[in-house]
């Protein structure tokens, strides 16, 4: 990392700074439209980077030591009284546990509502005909099929990092353009061992992806 | 939406009491109405595929694909399978929350005190996260099948900044909602207070359970309010074409 990279941080992230100018101990790019399975350890810090901008990271979380524990979206919507992700929320578990703490946010919000695309709800959503386009649940299907510990029935709700959908006052729902730019970033603190599975949202059909799927990168610190 | 009321017989009631949980199989063609007794009754709910319960409702899904992030009458609820589990046929109270889910016995205790069934007997403090693992037990389904669920009659505003706000009394006495099914659904619920509901007291509300025969025609204006319905129903169709 260039130091050129911290230069604009906000306050909360220039107290990290000092841990996160270390080396991290794992740094991948996910091409656009691939799933990823990655163990976090508790106390771990986890960088998701949106490297070309406005790129959609369907993300969910799983207890390392039980996976039937996952990230409860309305637990945590619930607890901080606020129906976006950002720096300072902290992600539950279906059991009421604390998984990880969003610390640091340079994008702003994060979507948890709109879950993850699939060909199923691209028939209902765009046309029959776009069954088979690739989505971001297959993705986690053949990620869990190869991993072994999860299975369809933990593909729960998720967190759609760097997507914009805003709720309006009166109820509506809306996929609008990204708020996400080219190098913005998620960070989060693990607070318990847990399992990361991502699908790099392939989605073609609305801006959620700017109709450009692009890679992101992960990166974690002890 | 009241006629439905009218038009279709009554084959079934029961009461479900403030605290109590229930499952049953909504056959394709069946329409079910929860009626709200006293006023500010909540039910929580999740649905399945009764045949196929891989198949699980999935409100996010169902969010996105009519743009909405309350739901109503005209809306329809969708499994992960880009099918329609239920389509929400009448609302006399406008509005049911995506957002709020359920709580779990330790946010009970905390938000309610301790009651156990040793001092309260029946009236001990339920808590919908364990009676909806109870009934989906009952059917071979555990933690897992326990996604986002909808809380009937309790409406939850989120203004522009994002922060959320429980909106009091959104059902009165005699209010009623009504789901029919376009396929075999299995129907998972709860009448527990909203887990944002400021009141301090543990007071869930009852509520009436009314079964009917019907058909298609009474979703006829949830099949055609957006094409996506439309397209979500010929995905149901085909399971019985």
């Amino acid at each position: 990392m260039s130091t050129a990279k911290y230069s604009n941080q906000n306050a909360a992230s220039q107290v990290l700074a000092p841990k996160l100018a270390r080396a991290p101990i794992y740094r991948a790019t996910i091409p656009a439209g691939e799933p990823w399975l990655k163990e976090i350890k508790a106390g771990q810090t986890l960088r998701i980077l949106d490297l070309e901008g406005n790129q959609a990271v369907d993300t969910l979380f799983y207890s390392t030591a039980n996976p039937r524990e996952r990230y409860d979206v309305q637990r945590t919507l619930r607890r901080q009284g606020r129906v976006y992700l950002s720096t300072g929320s902290v992600l539950y578990s279906n059991l009421g546990r604390a998984m990880l703490t969003i610390v640091d946010d340079t994008c702003g919000r994060h979507d948890t509502l709109g879950g993850a695309c699939a060909q199923e709800s691209n028939t209902v959503r765009y046309a029959l005909e776009k069954r088979h386009m690739h989505s971001c649940r297959d993705n986690y299907l053949r990620a869990c099929a190869h991993d072994g510990r999860l299975g369809k029935g933990d593909i729960g709700p998720n967190i759609n990092f760097f997507m914009n959908v805003p709720v309006t006052a009166d109820g509506g729902l809306t996929f609008e353009d990204g708020i996400s730019a080219p190098g913005k970033y998620v960070e989060l603190r693990a607070e318990m061992d847990v399992i990361l599975l991502i699908s790099n949202c392939p989605q073609l059909n609305n801006p959620c992806n700017g109709y450009n799927p692009t890679a992101a990168e992960l990166l974690i610190w002890n | 939406m009241t006629e439905s009321t009218t038009l279709f017989p009554v084959f079934a009631e029961e009461l479900l009491p403030g605290g109590g949980h229930r499952s049953f199989v909504l056959k394709r063609g069946e329409l079910l109405r929860l009626t709200d007794l006293n006023g500010n009754a909540n039910v929580s709910l999740t649905m399945l595929n009764a045949h196929e319960k891989a198949e699980r409702l999935n409100l996010p899904d169902s969010l996105k694909c009519q743009h909405t992030a309350k739901l109503t009458n005209g809306h329809c609820l969708y499994s992960d399978m880009g099918r329609v589990l239920a389509a929400i046929t009448a609302d006399t109270c406008g509005w049911s929350d995506s957002i709020g889910g359920v709580l779990c016995a330790e946010e009970v205790e905390e938000k309610y005190g301790q009651g156990r069934y040793q001092e309260l007997r029946n009236g001990f403090f339920r808590n919908g996260t364990d009676n909806l693992l109870v009934e989906l037990g009952k059917w071979g389904l555990g933690l897992s099948d326990l996604l986002m669920t909808l809380n009937l009659f309790s409406r939850v505003n989120v203004d522009d900044a994002g922060l959320l706000h429980y909106v009091p009394n959104n059902a009165k006495a005699g209010d009623y909602i009504e789901l029919y099914a376009p396929m075999d659904t299995l129907v998972v619920l709860t009448a527990l207070q909203h887990p944002m509901d400021p009141n301090p007291q543990y007071a869930p509300q009852p509520l009436q359970l009314s079964w009917m025969k019907a058909d298609a025609s009474v979703a006829e204006h949830c099949r055609t309010s957006r094409p996506e319905n439309q397209r979500g129903f010929i995905n149901t169709d085909r399971l019985f074409a």
